[in-house]
């Protein structure tokens, strides 16, 4: 039970935090797909961080790099995005799409030719990260506590704060459903859209951190990270956009995926005799019944996905 | 002497490829005065109000604030210098509070948060001052666009601006609130604004400008008090020949029932509900019946259940005794109705075809123009369109190999309705027809509904405009939230009237 509501934390944690990242870029009008590109982004970056941090560095100052070197990332890789979609107005779902491919395989192929680089016989993508792992976990009493979970709680409440207390919060909204009222009152679009885009980056190369700590104490960066980009589009959809939404229909996405984990510790389903893959495949149906029911009545931000153009009035 | 203009724009010439959309145009905006800008569409009034408010440079002349010189270089530079515009599509975010929308762009904040009491209080106390009544804390899309507008006016005043540009404000509005802005506008200008008023509709001109500049084709034409000229004046500088504001018809004789519709029910994509609720009706030939209402009233979704674009919910359809409910569009198309569409450019055209396809969109298949192996015959499309661009006026660049999205909306109109039209259908359904239309060409199109219905057709006219529904119909019928809430004989009714029952003030109860 206990691991139950572990995993549900901590896969609720990931969805959290790049949903957030969808949010953030949505709400200025840009669609980010390529979350799932900037989650891998996000993953190489601490992985490669614990990977090359000295020891010396102790638990808190390795929590602090590995955290910040996602996010450099996750917002360098994620300024592809603006580049493409604000400078060059180009469709925002072919350069998503694309990202999610270029993330996953050039993360590949760096891993390789650094495994490679280290030992010629090591053709693998994987990095260990066994003892640094530990550096994010906290027992309490049986209950693994990762500090991911903290900073997801936090990145709710500033979501929450920057988006609908201040200056900059409500500039950017404006910018997502009217960027021609934006433009009219003196705001910057394309500057607002670029600080969305670059937020989405951060909070998805948080969440890509994130992800890959959440069980394993390695990585194959050959499996990406296993649609969670999209699953996370979900979860804002499903959120409606709004931060505190968002948490709770992570929290739902998170329980799913946490059972396909933990299903077995449950006598009753294990009784049900279902298959394993059922279970894993639970999260993504989930997924689909959800947006086919409340597609219809969400709200997405009016502008978004549309290029904006200061010459149109 | 001090002086006495607030704005003045000598000499402004604007030129666009291929165009001169502002010639040598001066325009002096003396201070607490209400000024009118007189001219048909493509006049070059909104380029001249550009051209003040930043979008555009002008290639010649200078823009001066009260005595001095100045450079607009954009919309900042103009709200800087106390220059506001109330743009004719509102600039509002739909799904934020008035006070959001207001403060936006000069948001009071300490270190970046938001402090919206004072705001709060200033936006109070300006509606107060200037009776617009509006609250703050609504959200956008859940007031009407009159409150709208008013949201818009406190943008400007929040921002102390001095110089005040409505652009066609009176579109949207109904009869009544029509009159309460221009009261609105008075109080600001008693309150010291000036106010630089953009309008083609002579009798607002009349009620509430002190003075009138009139613009024709790019070029300035003069400057009048309004007080001194009359109507027929006005309009005669704005178009420069005399034009008969008036539509010329016979009585109508109505014979019998071309369309028959009962119960019509169409849901509505924006919401839950039905956006029309069982809605009677009949027209009968030799006669042009008039949906009038405020947009958003159901009318769109009544012709897209009419024309098949829509599957009705409920109700029947008769076309000619033909029950055509269920039938698909062809169908409807061949068994004589005929639509000049709302939007022109979404359902009336394909604008990246040239003119001679849009004009064969619904009779390609025809064997006057497909040939039995299922090719086009080219040459007889290209004879067709060429003899209806004779026919109705159409003009375009390279006549029938004219790409449609090159032409003027006008001329984009014209097409359509001549493409209608020579159909020879026996029910009209004429959506909007003279939308952003000038008035020459206004004129031409309410000629051809006339003529239609002389020669027995079945016209149905749906119309936001008021002057036309009651210069061109026979009947009115008016729809109010999916119902028709009145019928009206525009011989006997006033605008006043109508306007009570666009605003659902007033209801009888209608039997078809």
């Amino acid at each position: 039970m206990l691991l139950l509501l572990q995993y549900t934390l901590i896969f609720a944690s990931v969805l959290i935090l790049v949903a957030l990242g969808g949010c953030f870029a949505e709400h200025s009008g840009v669609i980010n797909l390529g979350l799932e590109g900037i989650m891998v982004m996000g993953a190489l970056g601490g992985a490669l961080m614990m990977r090359y941090a000295p020891d010396s560095f102790g638990a808190f100052g390795m929590i602090i790099c590995v955290i910040i070197a996602a996010m450099i990332f996750g917002v360098a890789y994620s300024s592809l995005l603006g580049v493409a979609c604000i400078n060059f107005k180009a469709n925002q779902t072919i350069v998503g799409t694309a990202m999610n491919m270029l993330g996953t395989a050039a993360a590949t192929v760096i891993v390789k030719a650094i495994n490679t680089a280290t030992n010629p016989n090591d053709v693998s993508s994987t990095i260990q990260y066994v003892d640094e792992k530990k550096a994010f976990i906290v027992n309490i009493g049986s209950f693994e506590f990762s500090w991911f979970m903290a900073i997801a709680l936090i990145g709710v409440v500033v979501a929450y704060v920057v988006l609908y207390k201040t200056k900059f919060g409500l500039r950017l909204m404006a910018c997502g459903e009217h960027p021609q009222a934006a433009d009219s009152v003196g705001i910057n679009v394309y500057k607002m859209r670029w600080a969305g885009v670059l937020i989405s980056g951060l909070y998805g190369g948080l969440g890509g951190i994130c992800y890959i700590l959440s069980g394993v104490s390695e990585w194959k960066f050959e499996n990406g990270v296993a649609g969670f980009g999209f699953l996370a589009l979900a979860v804002m959809i499903f959120g409606q956009w709004k931060p505190s939404r968002i948490a709770m229909a992570a929290l739902i996405f998170g329980f799913f995926r946490a059972l396909s984990n933990v299903y077995f510790g449950f006598p009753i389903l294990v009784a049900l005799n279902i298959p394993g893959s059922i279970y894993n495949m639970l999260p993504y149906i989930i997924c689909l019944i959800v947006l086919a029911f409340t597609s219809k009545k969400s709200r997405a931000p009016k502008a978004e996905g549309i290029p904006y153009d200061k010459g149109q009035r | 002497m001090e002086n006495q203009y607030a704005i003045e724009m000598l000499h402004i010439t604007k030129k666009f490829p291929g165009i001169i959309a502002n010639d040598d145009i001066t325009i002096q905006l003396k201070k607490g005065e209400i000024h009118a800008l007189l001219g048909e569409n493509g006049a070059g009034k909104s380029t001249l109000m550009s051209v003040l408010f930043g979008l555009y440079q002008a290639e010649e002349g200078i823009i001066k604030k009260d005595g001095k010189e100045v450079q607009i270089k954009n919309p900042n530079d103009a709200n800087a210098l106390g220059i506001g515009m109330v743009h004719q599509h509102f600039k509002l975010v739909e799904c934020f509070t008035v006070l959001d929308n207001i403060i936006m762009g000069v948001e009071p904040n300490k270190f970046g948060f938001l402090q919206k009491k004072e705001a709060r209080a200033k936006v109070l106390e300006l509606s107060e001052k200037y009776g617009l009544h509006i609250d703050p804390d609504a959200y956008i899309e859940d007031i009407t666009v009159g409150m709208q507008q008013r949201t818009e006016i406190l943008k400007m005043l929040y921002r102390e601006n001095e110089v005040l540009i409505f652009d066609e404000p009176t579109a949207v509005l109904t009869p009544q609130e029509i009159e309460e802005l221009m009261q609105i506008m008075k109080n600001l200008a008693a309150e010291g604004k000036s106010i630089l008023f953009i309008s083609h509709k002579l009798n607002e001109i009349k009620a509430v400008a002190d003075r009138c500049s009139v613009l024709r084709k790019g070029k300035y034409i003069g400057t009048v008090d309004t007080k001194d000229a009359t109507i027929e004046e006005l309009s005669a500088m704005m178009v420069g020949h005399n034009v008969n504001l008036h539509v010329q018809k016979e009585e109508s004789v109505p014979r019998e029932v071309v369309l028959d519709i009962e119960n019509m029910t169409v849901a509505s994509k924006m919401h839950k509900n039905n956006a029309v609720k069982g809605v009677s009706l009949k027209v009968h030939r030799g006669e042009v019946v008039c949906i009038a209402g405020i947009d958003g009233n159901g009318q769109t979704e009544f012709v897209y259940g009419l024309t098949g674009l829509e599957p009705l919910v409920d109700g029947k359809i008769t076309l000619c005794g033909e029950d055509i409910t269920k039938a698909p569009i062809r169908k409807r198309l061949l068994s004589g109705m005929s639509h000049i569409p709302e939007d022109r450019h979404k359902h009336g055209l394909v604008l990246d075809y040239p003119l001679d396809y849009n004009c064969v969109l619904q009779r390609y298949f025809e064997p006057e123009f497909t040939d039995k192996f299922g090719f086009l015959r080219k040459k007889n499309i290209r004879d067709y369109a060429d003899k209806l661009i004779e026919q109705y006026d159409v003009r375009s660049g390279q006549g029938a190999i004219t790409i449609a999205r090159s032409m003027s909306g006008g001329n984009q109109q014209k097409a359509i309705v001549a493409r209608e039209i020579d159909k020879n259908p026996e029910l009209l359904i004429a959506v909007q027809p003279t939308r952003g239309l000038d008035v020459g060409a206004i004129e031409y199109i309410h000629k051809q509904i006339i003529a239609q219905r002389d020669a027995g057709k079945g016209v149905l006219l749906v119309s936001l405009e008021l002057e036309e529904v009651m210069d061109v119909s026979d009947r009115i019928l008016v729809m109010y939230e999916g119902e028709i809430v009145g019928e009206l004989n525009p011989k006997t009714t006033t605008e006043d009237e109508l306007g009570l029952y666009m605003a659902g003030a007033k209801r009888d109860e209608v039997k078809a």
